[in-house]
């Protein structure tokens, strides 16, 4: 068990930055996802974890230990593959055994391992088939398997939910997190999957062109992202962005856009306090909106139903107001149709306003 | 009923049309080791067919020439020169694509313009090496100079396959802990066995017919290989002894036949760099 740290750490792949100046503590125990849109750096920083990837700049830890220049084999970690890399010409039990060999462990000990991880993951039965007998998850399994014999100090899962269906990475979304809390070991996690993120991570770190763009709990991320990224990354539906134009009447401050208005309500204008631009950025996430009944200027949005999305437990609108396009969730007891009208209260506790000019939350 | 009807006219007409084609030489070189001279050269009698079936042709091949000499040179030859070329190209193709050094790419594009030199170009300065080596007229200048053509088409055969096995599971055993020769032995030859098996029957038969090498550093009788010793020794000025040599041809061609139907299946997904899981 072990904490991880890395210290500015920097990979060029010649002329190309994959990851910059990225500075991250994992604490022991902790589940941590790194996550992000493809090319964002999140896997080649956890392949320098592993040792699969040499680094330019800067220094990893785990425990004490400076990783830096020591092979992947003598740093204790164990990798899940995206692809599960099983050898496909080895039994599920030899695959689960090989890395054990491979460290001269005693037979008795690897048959004893191998026999604890498969009752832990449920793959008892599976011990002589070869891989190409196994379904999707059940790979996903031995994957998983072969990495615990082996009591690494850290575990490192490369995306290994995305080959699986989507009611099996459900599933097991879940019986990986139960498994982290029966392990207690240090897990650094990647995955594209906001959602994934979300619902697995102690702490969640997500990351765009190489850069850490934030780091926070999920609820963290969810609630107070840092810049637009931020916002528009975590959440599904993703939240909607609109320009609006900053008008004062007294010491009252309103968002005008070309279709509505909206009253800011006295704590959110006192973020824009001391702000310069004349515009700013505005942030609604989907199920922060209401059906009214009564349109109310200033705190309510008129808007016009486009595409209507049931998704069973909720309802997604596809609005236009004025020149914005706004998604709403609303409850699937709504009966709404295309080209109706359809008037929006946005809860404006939950507002977010970022800067113009570099896309930060203004907090 | 129609849909057989198409089928035969697209697929079973052409297909049988082809293996006539294919075949027929064979059938000619079969049909005429079984005939006399006197019943070859009778242009009254079809052909196509045998009249009187006599075993003289093969007779005279076992008794007449040395020809299980040739057969054992060839043989030695074929898997002496495969097995070196087997083991060069695997460790090549296998540096070429995983290792990455800085002139990988290079390197397996200068290994593959070696194969474009011709062997009638190649086999003068070949010739000038072998005898400043004092191999000449020994088995071994074949042994050593086959593979300057098998190397480079096995190494793109094999760089191929190599490619289609996913790095991870190779970077998975290395943080296992398993050294690169381990990996290489554990993981990428059991994996590569259809590939292996190609490079095989590929560099075997190549070896096997091979003609001019061998006529051009070979001069003694004993020390012929199959193509060049019924060439030279069943064609006496203009008189071709055409039953011996069909004789010797389809005895010839029975090892090379084996070795195919043995591993067809093999070669298959082998020239198509397949990895099922």
């Amino acid at each position: 068990m072990a904490e991880v740290r890395l210290e500015d750490i920097s990979k060029h792949f010649n002329e190309v930055i994959a990851v910059k100046d990225f500075n991250l503590s994992i604490k022991d125990r902790e589940f941590v996802v790194l996550v992000g849109p493809s090319g964002c750096g999140k896997t080649t920083t956890l392949r320098m974890i592993a040792g699969l990837e040499t680094i330019t700049n800067g220094n990893i830890y785990i425990g004490r230990r400076l990783i830096n220049r020591l092979p992947a084999k003598e740093r204790n970690i164990a990798m899940v593959f995206q692809n599960y890399a099983l050898y496909p010409h080895m039994t599920v039990y030899q695959n689960m055994a090989f890395g054990l060999e491979q460290r001269k462990t005693p037979k008795e000990e690897i048959r004893e391992r191998v026999k604890e991880a498969a009752e832990i993951l449920g793959i008892q039965d599976l011990m002589g088939r070869k891989p190409k007998q196994l379904s999707g998850g059940q790979r996903q399994r031995v994957a998983v398997g072969r990495a615990i014999v082996r009591k690494p100090e850290v575990f490192l899962f490369d995306e290994p939910l995305s080959n699986l269906d989507a009611k099996l990475r459900v599933q097991t979304r879940v019986e990986l997190k139960k498994l982290h809390e029966r392990l207690a070991t240090t897990i650094v996690y990647v995955t594209h999957d906001q959602v994934e993120a979300m619902t697995m991570g102690d702490r969640i770190v997500v990351m765009k062109d190489g850069l850490i763009q934030q780091v926070g709990s999920p609820l963290e991320l969810y609630n107070a992202p840092t810049n637009i990224f931020v916002a528009g990354f975590i959440g599904s539906p993703s939240m909607n962005f609109f320009e609006a134009e900053l008008a004062r009447s007294g010491n009252a401050l309103s968002l005008q856009t070309e279709g509505f208005s909206i009253d800011l309500p006295s704590e959110k204008a006192a973020v824009l306090k001391g702000y310069p631009e004349k515009k700013v950025i505005v942030g609604i996430r989907p199920e922060d909106f209401l059906k009214a009944e009564k349109h109310v200027p200033g705190k309510t949005i008129q808007s016009t139903v486009e595409v209507v999305e049931p998704i069973g437990s909720e309802i997604y609108l596809n609005v236009s107001a004025g020149e914005c396009a706004l998604t709403a969730s609303v409850d699937r007891k709504i009966h709404v149709k295309p080209h109706q009208s359809f008037i929006l209260k946005p809860a404006l506790d939950y507002l977010h306003l970022f800067d113009i000019r570099n896309e930060n939350a203004l907090a | 009923m129609e849909r057989f009807g198409s089928k035969l006219v697209r697929f079973y007409i052409p297909t049988a049309l082809y293996l006539v084609f294919l075949l027929f030489p064979f059938y000619w070189m079969a049909i005429t080791v079984f005939k006399s001279d006197k019943e070859l050269y009778n242009l009254k009698l079809n052909p196509f067919i045998i009249h009187s079936p006599t075993l003289e042709n093969v007779v005279h091949l076992f008794t007449q020439t040395i020809f299980l000499k040739w057969m054992w040179n060839t043989f030695f030859v074929a898997i002496l020169a495969t097995l070196i070329s087997l083991a060069a190209s695997l460790l090549a193709a296998y540096a070429i694509q995983r290792l990455q050094f800085k002139t990988s790419g290079p390197t397996g594009v200068a290994i593959f313009l070696g194969y474009l030199v011709p062997q009638t170009i190649l086999f003068i300065p070949l010739a000038h090496i072998i005898f400043k080596m004092r191999l000449w007229d020994s088995l071994w200048s074949l042994v050593l100079t086959y593979p300057t053509f098998l190397i480079p088409f096995c190494t793109w055969l094999l760089m191929g396959y190599f490619k289609s096995i996913p790095k991870e599971m190779e970077e998975c055993a290395m943080i296992d802990g398993t050294s690169r020769i381990n990996i290489f032995r554990k993981i990428i030859l059991p994996l590569c066995l259809p590939g292996i098996l190609s490079s095989f029957i590929f560099c075997f038969t190549l070896s096997w017919n091979e003609f001019l090498y061998a006529l051009a550093f070979i001069s003694t009788t004993t020390s012929k290989t199959v193509p060049i010793g019924l060439v030279t020794e069943l064609v006496r000025g203009d008189v071709y002894h055409w039953g011996p040599l069909m004789a010797g041809a389809l005895c010839a061609s029975v090892p090379v036949a084996l070795v195919y139907s043995f591993f067809v299946e093999h070669y298959v997904a082998g020239m198509t760099g397949a990895l099922k899981e």
